[in-house]
């Protein structure tokens, strides 16, 4: 009988953890509106989480270019077509490897230090100090970094992309010596930009919304202790990259189910 | 790091991304090899379209005229009927014949055009009369084994009769 308690007193507990993560995330973006009237504070945002992502994300983006090519070039060149070895790299990373790597690194560059930030702020009480000033801490704090993190994803998404397709691009066309106009035009002929392209900027969209709310969820929701804002850092690593992964194959799945 | 400057470095940021996307559309997609705005339609009747796709390229001499718009089963005559979009650029004599090829040994399908001698041009909505259906290759294997079979047979047959 207590084992059952025990089951029950879990799964409640479960439960009410989502219900506040999703009543969480419905007064942020109800906040939303009011922090893109003070613009500066967004822009400010985007240049912490964006900007400052750039060199990891571009340096990833490029090594995941060359590796592939070169790769796909050795299993290609076996039957005669390492001219669609181009195509190969650029559909596996504008559909899967540059949405969910971008936004594993995300999560791991941009949304540990949004939780490490507003875990300090919780536990320095500075948020409880903006609300007895009557300054809500959710527009004024938390909003414009997740208008941020919606806003930077998608661009590095792209950036990742690019990068890596050129560096496919040096390895095979400069280096191996695939001929460089069957390289680029085997891709413009099967790449499309809606399906292949625009869906991959889709799935960047939700993940940045994902990365940053579960972010600033565990920062604002930490313990207000030192080991509290060390966990809740943690957490925000583990839960946000399972999200990722977990939300990639329903992604997948309702988008290129049909050919 | 002043205001100022932090909204620049977000500037370049945005307009590295916007960079990029232009890169991934024009040069890393089909955007920039579309046959773009001004084109015709014609339609042709195969028996057997094989693996084409819509958005399959229709080429003449190996050169991209244009695309394939639709593909849709004629209830009647359970033929496949497929739309092209040629740009206006190209005129086609109508007795041209339309064929369903295959891009190297194991490439995507296509439709090659080739013209004919007729002096009237195709016009928007007519029908191209002469097709060449798809190669299937199980039929063209399952032929191929008959015919070695016939061959075999007969061949055997002629020696034991002398």
């Amino acid at each position: 009988m207590n084992a059952i308690a025990r089951l029950g007193a879990i799964a409640l507990e479960q439960f009410r953890g989502w219900g506040h993560a999703a009543f969480f995330f419905l007064e942020l973006l109800r906040a939303v509106p009011a922090s893109l009237r003070r613009f500066g504070l967004v822009v400010a945002q985007i240049h912490a989480i964006g900007n400052r992502s750039l060199v990891i994300i571009l340096a990833s983006g490029l090594a995941v270019g060359f590796v592939l090519a070169l790769q796909m070039y050795y299993a290609l060149v076996t039957y005669g077509a390492a001219e669609s070895l181009g195509l190969i790299v650029n559909l596996a990373l504008v559909r899967e490897l540059s949405p969910v790597v971008t936004a594993l690194l995300f999560a791991g560059r941009a949304g540990t230090s949004l939780t490490a930030e507003i875990g300090l702020m919780k536990a320095g009480e500075q948020l409880a100090a903006m609300e007895l000033m009557a300054v809500d801490p959710k527009s004024r704090v938390l909003a414009p970094r997740l208008v941020g993190g919606i806003v930077s994803m998608p661009i590095l998404c792209v950036l990742f992309s690019a990068i890596g397709i050129l560096g496919a691009w040096v390895v095979a066309v400069m280096l191996i010596g695939v001929d460089a106009g069957n390289f680029w035009s085997i891709m413009q002929t099967q790449v499309d930009v809606w399906r292949d392209v625009g869906n991959g900027l889709v799935k960047a969209a939700v993940f940045g919304v994902i990365c940053t709310v579960v972010a600033l969820y565990q920062g604002y929701e930490t313990e207000a202790t030192p080991e509290g804002v060390a966990y809740a850092t943690t957490r925000t690593v583990v839960i946000s990259s399972l999200w990722i992964l977990g939300m990639d194959f329903v992604l997948t799945a309702m988008m290129f189910s049909t050919p | 790091m002043g205001k100022r400057g932090i909204e620049t470095l977000v500037g370049v940021f945005v307009l590295l991304g916007m960079l990029g996307l232009v890169f991934l559309a024009l040069q890393a997609a089909n955007l920039g090899a579309v046959t773009g705005g001004d084109t015709y339609r014609v339609s042709a009747r195969f028996e057997n379209i094989g693996g084409l796709k819509v958005r399959a390229p229709v080429r003449s001499a190996g050169v991209l005229v244009g695309r394939v718009s639709t593909i849709a089963l004629d209830p009647q005559t359970f033929q496949g009927v497929v739309t092209l979009d040629i740009d206006r650029r190209f005129q086609f004599p109508k007795d041209s014949a339309a064929k369903i090829l295959t891009s190297g040994l194991l490439g995507d399908q296509y439709i090659g055009l080739e013209p004919g001698g007729d002096d009237a041009n195709l016009a928007p909505g007519d029908t191209i009369a002469q097709t060449q259906s798809a190669v299937v290759l199980e039929n063209l294997i399952g032929q191929f084994l008959t015919g070695r079979a016939d061959a075999a047979g007969s061949g055997g047959g002629g020696g034991s009769g002398q």
